[in-house]
Order: structure tokens, then sequence, then C-alpha cells
């Protein structure tokens, strides 16, 4: 499997890896995946009380490209609204990593990592979840 | 360390050529181009003396009769002329085809070919050291069984299968039995005057000679009748029709000849370098070896490396060729269908690398492969969410994970 620089650098050096209190309020946190399929991503975004996203941590057990998407979204997400971080797409992330179809599926799993992580700092705060969307059927 | 990198840790994928292999070969690509089969001149004499020659080291390894050695082009075809030719030849008395699952895909997909051809087909669970269950062939066994195919040794977690006892249950009921030796020649002792195998696959390139040219046994004594499905100018007494690959040929004989003479003193230093790698890698925690350590070929080591994910851990030490299940399946996402097999979970599956050590490979490049390994677990274990959960006390398999 050849993979393009971008996966390269951001699985060689992946950014903001860690982890934030998944108890402290400011933090929502989003855990998707399954090891059974071979991918887990935990992704945590803090939220200040403007509703910008100031920080992000990410862990993720997966193959490179599952790593490197992790890492590239939560450097997009920092400095964005949760109403903004939301509209971040899967194909936005593999055209950004240049991932090839059979990996698409990390990208997808990225954008889900976001929404639960979004999803989970929303009903901390009793705010509105905006409709539900249909789990997504990736692996 | 001056270890030269890439390392290669992938000798089940393929060997490099031996370098006096090569040697012998040339001559017959150049000088002695003839056709073996050309009866009329001095040019063809040549190649056919080569050939012979070749079949008598491949017949010699094996303890055959070179009378009973059938050139092919490689493993896939043996393993489809043995199989599709046994059952076609025999499908007057029966119908029914035994193998197990966790054979080699040039033997699962032709099974499954013949299912569509109206054959009915039983495939094994192996336990999960990996072996056949001698008592679950026998049951698996009809009045209507005409074939069984069982493999020597493994590609993917190298244990060796009790080949003669098989032997012994299917010759006693009359059945044919081939066996996939791919793995196992050069590497284990195989005698075919001992052993009850009837149609044995062999190639040349995981014995140190090139790609492209394998051969199929076929025993005279009792004798065993296939279908062949080349036809043509009859060569090969009529088996496998095709103009011989004279240097191929002559590659596979060297290198057949090469491993008879050194299989025992080289099997040694293989297996120390192995026992080093594995004494290393067992510093590591949550690691777990797949399939038995005992009944297995010194070259062998397939270990899961819990919480990290097989095909990061492969980008990781990338300075070392390694794979993840078999070659032919590592461009697909599914785990390991060998190690599901056996019983292990989907997590282990796709945390497993094959490690598989050969002539070339020395005790620094075991060492630089053991530090590598220390150092990638431990920064991807970090990354590990389910490291984390696991350092945590969590149980994984209480988590119900989102469905995806």
């Amino acid at each position: 499997m050849a993979y393009s620089d971008k996966v390269i650098d951001h699985y060689e050096n992946p950014r903001n890896v860690g982890s934030f209190d998944k108890n402290d309020e400011g933090v929502g946190t989003g855990m998707v995946g399954a090891p059974a399929c071979g991918d887990v991503m935990k992704l945590q975004i803090r939220v200040n009380e403007q509703g910008i996203i100031e920080d992000a941590r990410f862990k993720t057990y997966g193959c490179g490209s599952a790593i490197a998407s992790s890492s590239l979204v939560t450097e997009w997400v920092k400095g964005k609204s949760i109403d903004e971080a939301e509209k971040i797409r899967n194909t936005q992330i593999a055209e950004e990593l240049a991932l090839p179809p059979v990996k698409i599926h990390c990208s997808i799993l990225a954008e889900d990592a976001i929404k639960a992580a979004i999803s989970d700092y929303r009903k901390k705060h009793g705010l509105t979840e905006p409709a539900p969307v249909e789990a997504k059927k990736v692996a | 360390m001056s270890v030269k990198l890439p390392i290669y840790l992938d000798y089940s994928a393929t060997t490099p050529v031996d370098p006096r292999v090569a040697q012998k070969m040339i001559p017959y690509l150049t000088e002695h181009f003839g056709n073996p089969a050309s009866r009329s001149h001095a040019f063809g004499w040549e190649a056919e003396k080569a050939v012979e020659e070749a079949r008598g080291h491949v017949a010699a390894l094996l303890n055959a009769d070179p009378k009973e050695i059938v050139w092919t082009s490689g493993a896939t075809e043996g393993n489809n002329l043995a199989l599709k030719g046994a059952a076609n030849f025999n499908k007057g008395k029966g119908k029914h085809i035994i193998t197990q699952k966790t054979e080699h895909k040039a033997v699962l997909d032709t099974v499954r070919e013949l299912e569509r051809q109206g054959f009915e087909a039983t495939y094994l669970d192996p336990e999960p050291n990996g072996l056949v269950d001698l008592k679950k062939l026998e049951a698996a066994i009809r009045p209507d069984t005409i074939l069984v195919s069982i493999m020597m040794v493994n590609n993917e977690i190298g244990v060796i299968q009790p080949i003669a006892e098989i032997g012994e249950i299917c010759r006693a009921r009359g059945i044919v039995f081939h066996c996939d030796a791919v793995q196992a020649a050069g590497k284990v002792p195989i005698d075919l005057q001992k052993l009850k195998i009837d149609l044995l696959t062999v190639t040349a390139h995981k014995v140190y000679g090139p790609k492209g040219i394998g051969a199929l046994y076929v025993r005279r004594k009792p004798r065993v009748r296939i279908e062949p499905q080349n036809h043509g100018g009859g060569h090969e007494r009529g088996f496998r029709s095709g103009t011989l690959a004279t240097h191929q040929i002559v590659g596979m004989g060297e290198a057949f000849r090469i491993a008879r003479a050194e299989m025992a003193t080289e099997n040694e230093r293989i297996r120390m370098l192995r026992d080093r790698l594995l004494k290393g890698i067992k510093e590591i925690e949550e690691i777990y070896v797949n399939g038995d350590l005992e009944r297995r070929i010194p070259g062998n080591l397939n270990v899961s490396f819990n919480f990290v994910e097989g095909e990061s851990l492969i980008m990781a030490i990338k300075d070392v060729a390694v794979s993840s299940g078999s070659a032919c399946t590592s461009a697909s996402l599914e785990p390991s269908y060998v190690l599901r097999a056996l019983g292990r979970s989907d997590e282990l599956a796709h945390s497993s690398i094959r490690f598989t050590l050969g002539r070339f490979t020395t005790e620094e490049e075991v060492d630089y492969t053991v530090d590598l390994l220390k150092r990638k677990i431990a920064k991807l274990r970090e990354l590990s969410p389910l490291w984390e959960m696991h350092k945590e006390g969590v149980d994984l398999n209480t988590v119900q994970w989102a469905a995806h």
C-alpha cells in the first residue's frame, strides 16, 4: 500500500495525541469504531464558553490512514465553533490526505468521531441536538 | 550497528534466488537454449539432459522416483492440476472432497470451483493450535469421499500437520491424498517412500530457486491417475503439455539439490535466530504467539501484538519486510482467515505479524528488528485508545462498540 506524503507525515508526527479528562464539563468525547473492525478512534474537544473548540486530542487504534485522518481533524477543529466543526465532511479529509478508495472508511470514521464528540459535549450542556442522522454503514 | 536496510523477514512469501542457483541457470538462457522436446539435434539433447538431471534432484529431496515428478509453472498450477485432475478422474467413484479452512487460497479456491462443477466439499476447522484433528477428519469421511487435501506446513503460522497419519487414513480407504508441501520442502524432511501421499505440490521460489517453476509429484506405486488440465504436445507424459522452461527447471533442480545437502545445518541456524527473535519479542507485554510452537518449521514466528493494529505496525517498522496475514491477502482489509479459523478474536487477528527467517538472515538483523519493535509498539500503544482502556482496567469485551 503506497501512502501519500501527508498520511506519512501525520502518521510519523501525529498532532495532538493524548487525552483530556472525559468528566470535565468543557470536554466532549467521541469514541467510534470497533476493535473487531480494525479501527477505533477516540476524539476529544475542549470547548470554551463561547462555543469555540480551543483544543483537541485523539488516540486511534487502526491503520496509518486512520491515524492520519484523526490527527488531521484535531488540527482542523481547533478554533472552529462546534457548529462549524460539525460541517467537516469525510470527503474533505479524504481529499486532503489523498486516501485511496480502500481507505475512505478511515475518513468516514474521523467525521463520525467529530460528530460524536460534539454530541457528547451538547448532551453535557443540555443543548439541543440537530435532527439525528442515520448511522452510516462503514465496514 | 551496521545492518543493511531494509531487512527481509518474509521468506515464506518468496526467497531470493541463491547465487549458486542463478549461476547454474544463466547458460541455459544463452548457450544451451535448446528445446528439451527437440529429439533431432544436440541442442535438444543437451536441454533434455539438464531437465532430467534437475528432475532427479527434485525427486531426491522428496525420496521419490524421478518419473513421478511433473513440472508445472508453480504451486498454484500444481494444486489446480492435482485437485481438478484427481477429482475429475475419480468422479465416477464419488463426489466428496475434504480439505481444511487454513489451506492456501490456491487449494480453497480450486475446491470452491470444483463445488461449482457439482462436487461437494467439507472444510475442516483446525484445532486452536492450527493442527488438524484426525478424529474430525475420520468423522468427515463419507462413502463417496474421493479426495483429501491437507497441507504439510501452513504458510501463515508454520505449523506442521500430521501428514503421515492422514496418509494412513486415506490409503486404508482408497481415498486420493493430495498434500500442498510448498512451505515444507527444504525445511521438513519429506520421504515419499514412507509417507502415503498420492499427489504433492512443491515450488522453487520458496526454496531459493526462481519464480515461475514448480512440480507436482504423482505417485506411481500404487498408481494415481489424474486428468490433465493443459492439453497440447503431450509433454510430461501427457500430464502437463507445454514447452519446458529449461533454465527455470535447472534452477529448481539446483535449489533442491542445495536444500537437500544443507537442510539439517540450515534449520538449526534458523531455529536459533527464530528463538532469539521470540526471546526479544517476549519482553513486550500482551503478545500472543499464533499456532503451535513445537510442531512448527524453524523459520516461522507469527505473533499478535494486542492493542496495536497490524497494518500500522507494518508501516512503523517499514525497514523490516514482514507481512500481516499472507502476501496474497495483504491488500484486503479482512483479518487473516487462518487466524480466525484458529478461533483468534478479530482484534488479535488484526494485530498479527508474520516473521519468516531464512538462509540469509543474520543475528544483527534479528537484534535490530527486536529493538525496532519494542520502540514502535510502545509508540503505537501510546496512540491506542484500547491500550489506554486496558491500562485503566477496562475489559474490552464488555464495551458496547458503536456499530460501523
